[in-house]
């Protein structure tokens, strides 16, 4: 099975409110909603942003528009009035979130 | 009524361009321009200036735009909605209503909205902060501010007086762009199906060039031409629940399905549920079409009723900030940052800084996540940024990473340095009865007082 970063498949956007993060995950062709939504669990994505997210992962699937929205708790040291981090709204890590591999 | 109603975006965050809302002003075929310029930082800081002087505490740019605009907004009678008002919308209001007498527009009318203080209110009342049920008495002399999300009502109540010009502080960012839409298409404020599609729209424009092609480019994988030269958005919006969202011919950026998706989630939780002061919009139900070259159809969509309680920041003082950077280059660059870190460390313990939270980065080698840059970089800056109850604290913070030049491991330079007072938002909700809400109308002869 080969390997490949979900960049090569979808492209994703961060956002904030208050201490908590959402990313959305879109495949760039409709027809690859349905591996993404096998392969890119909550439980994953929580694991691949390690210690940076203190809560839960959660997945929303959107399919009528054939995107998922992943929304992070505890996630943002704080949220933007409080947070010491460089990137205090965590608009970076959208491409942490792409930098992920997944088996194809 | 109206059959089609058109809306452009003229900001999308306060410090955003400025030109592409005159572009669409002059040639956008509007009907109304919209500037939304709040966020949660914004606001905290516009109460801060307040605070040093009771006259400003509105949007910084304020003036800057109007003048840009202002003539073909007149010229196409386009009437402008914004939250420009921000700490201070009777000040913005005045200050607007001179800049109307000096260019010559003395016949327009500016439409204020002021929300009465509720932070009294809040306290007598026992409401507590959203995650941190006992904070609002913990932090009760610290507190600055308390600013509940309106919706679109005293906006839509101005637009019936007449005001050309409706400037307002903390109000939901959709409610500005749904308040025109219900106005002119004559939507019942329980109409909630039309309420959710038209808060969808509304989320879709405003964060401006976002949905254009903004925010949006990675060479290689996403090519966006014209960055330079983006459009701000234009939404067409039919009486049916139907709307268009698109840009002004022969400027840069792209409307198109990827990137109307990735504005859809910005900023979203669970998207069946994007709630306002108006209405809960449900994006699960929206249909999106690319209706041709730059032209994004929207269709369909669903909502439920507005929820009971009102959001509310509020915005305290949380101690000082400071923050100061260092860089080194070439050979061993991380090894000599690492020892600059150990020696601050040191030196903080030595004299007894007191911070409430303290951290190191080392830009170059993950600062953003864990392992997130290679660490082969040969150059490598030491950000140090700490939170302490007093200034000096923060203030020798900075100096300790200044005297790395003199003290600390050879070859370090670039020092940059700043000291703010931090002021943290939290947030309550409330029930909607306690908030009260006046608009005002400055006419002609309100010019100076």
């Amino acid at each position: 099975m080969a390997k490949i970063k979900l960049r090569e498949i979808a492209h994703a956007r961060s956002g904030d409110k208050g201490d908590i993060l959402n990313i959305s995950l879109i495949p760039y062709e409709e027809k690859d909603y349905e591996v993404l939504r096998e392969k890119v669990t909550p439980e994953k994505v929580k694991e691949q942003f390690g210690s940076l997210v203190k809560g839960e992962v959660k997945r929303y699937d959107m399919d009528n528009i054939k995107a998922f929205n992943f929304v992070f708790h505890n996630a943002l040291d704080g949220g933007i009035t409080q947070s010491l981090r460089v990137d205090r709204h965590g608009k970076t890590l959208s491409f942490k979130l792409v930098d992920m591999e997944i088996e194809m | 009524m109206v059959d089609t109603l058109r809306i452009g975006t003229g900001a999308g965050y306060s410090g955003d361009r400025i030109e592409p809302a005159a572009s669409i002003a002059k040639s956008g075929d509007l009907d109304y321009l919209v500037f939304e310029c709040l966020a949660e930082r914004t606001m905290a800081l516009a109460h801060l200036r307040r605070l040093s002087d009771p006259d400003s505490g509105y949007d910084p740019l304020l003036e800057e735009r109007l003048r840009l605009v202002l003539s073909p907004c007149v010229d196409n009678k386009i009437k402008i909605i914004t939250n420009m008002g921000a700490a201070n919308p009777l000040a913005a209001g005045k200050k607007t209503r001179s800049l109307l007498n000096e260019m010559g527009h003395a016949c327009l009318k500016v439409g204020i909205v002021l929300e009465d203080d509720i932070l009294d209110a809040m306290v007598d009342s026992d409401f507590s902060v959203l995650k941190e049920p006992d904070k609002i008495h913990e932090i009760r002399d610290k507190i600055i501010s308390a600013n509940t999300y309106l919706g679109a009502s005293p906006i839509i109540e101005l637009l019936k007086s007449k005001a050309d010009i409706i400037i307002t502080g903390r109000t939901c960012d959709p409610s500005l762009f749904l308040a025109p839409m219900m106005h002119e298409h004559g939507w019942k404020d329980d109409d909630w199906d039309k309420i959710g599609f038209g808060i969808t729209v509304a989320h879709l424009m405003e964060c401006g060039a976002q949905v254009t092609g903004g925010y949006f480019a990675d060479p290689g994988y996403k090519n966006v031409e014209g960055l330079a030269n983006l459009s701000f958005p234009i939404a067409e919006i039919f009486a049916n629940q139907e709307a268009v969202i698109t840009k002004l011919p022969d400027t840069g950026g792209e409307v198109s399905l990827r990137t109307v998706k990735e504005q859809l989630l910005y900023e979203v939780h669970d998207p069946s549920s994007y709630k306002t002061a108006d209405g809960i919009a449900d994006f699960t139900k929206i249909k999106l079409e690319e209706k041709g070259q730059d032209m994004v159809k929207i269709s369909g969509g669903g909502g439920r009723a507005r929820p009971a309680y009102l959001k509310v920041n509020i915005g305290f003082r949380n101690g000082f900030l400071g923050e100061a950077q260092i860089s080194y280059g070439g050979y061993g660059a991380k090894n000599r940052a690492q020892l600059a870190a150990q020696i601050l460390m040191k030196r903080f313990a030595d004299l007894k800084l007191d911070f409430e939270a303290l951290r190191f980065d080392f830009i170059g080698s993950g600062s953003l996540w864990p392992g997130g840059s290679p660490s082969i970089s040969n150059e490598i800056r030491l950000r140090v940024i700490g939170r302490a109850r007093i200034r000096k604290d923060v203030e020798k913070l900075c100096n300790e990473v200044e005297a790395l030049y003199t003290n600390g491991p050879a070859g370090g330079g670039g020092v940059t340095r700043s000291i703010e007072e931090n002021i943290a938002i939290t947030s309550a909700f409330i029930p909607r009865e306690i908030v009260t809400v006046q608009t005002k109308i400055l006419g002609e002869e309100n010019g100076q007082d």
